[in-house]
């Protein structure tokens, strides 16, 4: 072209233009999504609802342990620290700090459960969905035509649904503390808030590769969505502690390494670590340490960005070839 | 003189769609192939650096699979495609950075942003920075006449306002090349102008500009382009300003008649001097209207028979000087619509 507009081409053009991308992507997500009041009621107050039966269900075997430790007979007159009468009176405290103790690490690994629900929920619907319902509303054209990296789009959509949905996390969090009366002991807030940060990487990271994915599959996608909630809600752990899997004969430990491919199991066993004590549940619940457990994410969220990559550059040029970009209408 | 948009020889085929047949239609089940589709056909054309481009033809003649791939959305089955010199194929970087487009009832964009968010959103794809982003919409807002919406949420506006939305997100990023597939489609006569007037100063006014318009308004293309290409069945079936196709029919003569609702219209064809013609029937008011190609004005009287001779009362008949539709008629054989 001659008199047209010379174009930059450089290395820092192309940064500045995939941040600035990422920023443009994420801003409906940061600011539009926050704008309609109803968030509050459908995405922070209503999750406390599936939390609460969990919570109501260890508060009742709290209850029945405490009964059989403070109830006293003649032939136990300090009550039953477990098939047996208690010693004395000590005994007998200890055994109910015990029950107290565990009863406030069940609820608030259900608390904690509870809001990452939110993260994984917000990856399989609003980013492995994404790409698809871009598509069709017309985006995704519009998306494919411009300069940006591809992974820009990802990222802005990744960045503005991590902290969308850590606004209704942090609220249903708050919310769980204050009705339930759970206590948290952190001592180590840095490796907290790094396990965290990985968490939401690898988990995202997921979600950028299955939106490739469910580009290539359209419709279908839908039903894997679907099928991918409730499982891996229980595989991952989400209301009780998923080490318990292992304890379970035959199929638990089956059920628990299926799960360990998501990231949110390692990354709720290793913040309920760092929340709860690692000699909560006597230290006998917990998959591996806490930084360990870092470890795993760190590389699982390199990998699944690594294929995120990938496949989306694949699924373009296969999206190209058959015409697959634009919805059938356009 | 370099070309903002070339194709060379450009086929693109879309494989057939294989369909699980209903229980009903077919005992057995199975799947039904429906064929590949031939979209464009050895399609070649060149479009100059700062001219306002045309693209007529029905709808499925492969004027949108040929935007597509000049925005580097679709590749070619065969031939090349070249924008601003690049392979659509093979770089398509720079040529997205030199490009945008448009589309007639164009949905894009999120229902929760305001009009301004959705625009500004577009233009940091492109890398626009978000100062010179703002002046530039809010200085499209008031020539398209959407300031007043600016702070509307998108969900809330009309169609057409939407459209202008649409446009602006086309101009904000200021390419060199922008695609405009059927921009008034739908639109108020108000609206339609002001689109019209815009993308023709944007050409005349700014140096090495360039647009490539489809559209299905005969007088649009007519009033707006500098040159234009006439597709059918993924064809290029004639290529020049507006005057000169109308020139190539010169030496014909068109008829238009409005006549009583004919049960049969195919066989004018075979009428000795009939070059081509088209009816679209007026279910509203119980009419054809007809118009002819002919080579001469001989063959009006054996037309006129025809008619007669099905029953049908001429309404009206009128010679008339050859226009755009005229020449895509003699060419396609059918009107647009």
């Amino acid at each position: 072209m001659s008199t047209a507009t010379a174009r930059r081409t450089d290395l820092g053009y192309r940064i500045r233009l995939n941040l600035r991308a990422v920023l443009g992507r994420a801003y409906p997500r940061v600011i539009g999504a926050n704008r309609e009041p109803s968030w509050i009621f459908f995405e922070a107050f209503l999750p406390l609802l599936g939390i609460a039966a969990y919570v109501f269900i260890y508060q009742s075997f709290a209850e029945r342990a405490l009964d059989a430790i403070l109830t006293t007979t003649a032939s136990a007159p300090y009550g039953f620290c477990g098939e047996r009468a208690c010693i004395d009176a000590v005994e007998q405290a200890l055994y109910e700090a015990n029950a107290l103790a565990n009863a406030n690490a069940l609820i608030a690994s259900v608390v904690l459960g509870g809001t990452m629900v939110a993260f994984w929920l917000n990856v399989l619907w609003s980013m492995a969905s994404q790409l698809y319902w871009e598509k069709e509303i017309g985006n995704l054209q519009l998306y494919m035509m411009a300069p940006m990296n591809r992974m820009a789009l990802l990222g802005g959509m990744a960045v503005g649904g991590m902290f969308m949905t850590s606004v209704r996390a942090v609220a249903t969090l708050v919310a769980g503390i204050i009705v339930f009366g759970v206590v948290f002991q952190v001592a180590n807030p840095l490796l907290l808030l790094a396990v965290f940060f990985v968490t939401l990487v690898a988990l995202y990271g997921l979600g950028m590769m299955f939106a490739s994915l469910y580009l290539l599959w359209g419709r279908e996608a839908w039903n894997l969505s679907a099928l991918m909630e409730e499982p891996i809600f229980f595989s991952s752990g989400f209301y009780f502690p998923v080490a318990g899997l292992f304890k379970v004969p035959g199929w638990g430990p089956i059920v628990a390494i299926a799960g360990a491919f998501i990231p949110a199991t390692f990354g709720l066993d290793a913040l309920r670590q760092l929340t709860l004590s690692e000699t909560a549940f006597g230290g006998r619940f917990w998959i591996f340490d806490a930084t360990t457990e870092l470890g795993i994410l760190l590389v699982m969220a390199v990998v699944f960005l690594i294929l995120a990559r990938y496949a989306l550059a694949y699924l373009e040029m296969l999206a190209k070839r058959e015409g697959k970009l634009t919805s059938r209408h356009q | 003189m370099p070309y903002a948009v070339e194709t060379r020889n450009l086929t693109r085929i879309f494989a057939g769609k294989k369909k699980l047949l209903r229980r009903k239609a077919s005992p057995e089940g199975g799947e039904e192939s429906t064929g590949p589709v031939t979209a464009l056909d050895e399609a070649s054309l060149q479009i100059r650096e700062g001219e306002l481009f045309g693209l007529l033809g029905p709808n499925g003649a492969g004027k949108t699979t040929l935007i597509k791939i000049l925005a580097t959305l679709l590749l070619p089955t065969s031939g090349q495609a070249l924008v601003a010199g690049h392979d659509v194929a093979k770089d398509p970087f720079p040529i997205r950075q030199r490009i945008n487009m448009v589309s007639g009832g164009e949905t894009s964009g999120y229902g929760l942003l305001t009009v301004r968010e959705n625009i500004w959103m577009f233009s940091q794809f492109y890398g626009v920075p978000s100062k010179t982003s703002k002046a530039r919409i809010d200085e499209l807002m008031h020539v398209f006449g959407l300031w007043d919406k600016r702070d509307a949420k998108v969900r809330m506006i009309s169609s057409g306002q939407r459209q202008k939305m649409n446009m602006i997100r086309g101009f904000v990023t200021d390419p060199d090349i922008l695609f405009l597939d059927e921009p008034t489609l739908g639109l108020d006569v108000n609206a339609a102008r002001t689109i019209r007037d815009y993308v023709m100063n944007w050409v005349r006014k700014r140096g090495g500009k360039t647009v490539l318009l489809t559209t299905h308004y005969m007088m649009e293309a007519d009033e707006m382009c500098d040159r234009i290409a006439i597709i059918d069945h993924g064809r290029i079936l004639a290529c020049d300003t507006p005057s000169n196709l109308k020139r190539m029919i010169r030496h014909d003569t068109t008829f238009r008649l409005e006549v009583d609702t004919l049960r049969e219209a195919t066989s004018f064809g075979s009428i000795l001097g009939v070059k081509n013609f088209s009816s679209k029937d007026d279910l509203a008011k119980g009419r054809t209207n007809l118009t002819f190609i002919l080579e001469g004005e001989a063959p009006v009287a054996d037309i006129l028979s025809k008619i007669i001779g099905q029953g049908s009362k001429v309404h009206s008949l009128q010679k008339s000087e050859p226009t755009l539709e005229d020449v895509f008629i003699s060419m396609v054989g059918r009107g647009l619509e």
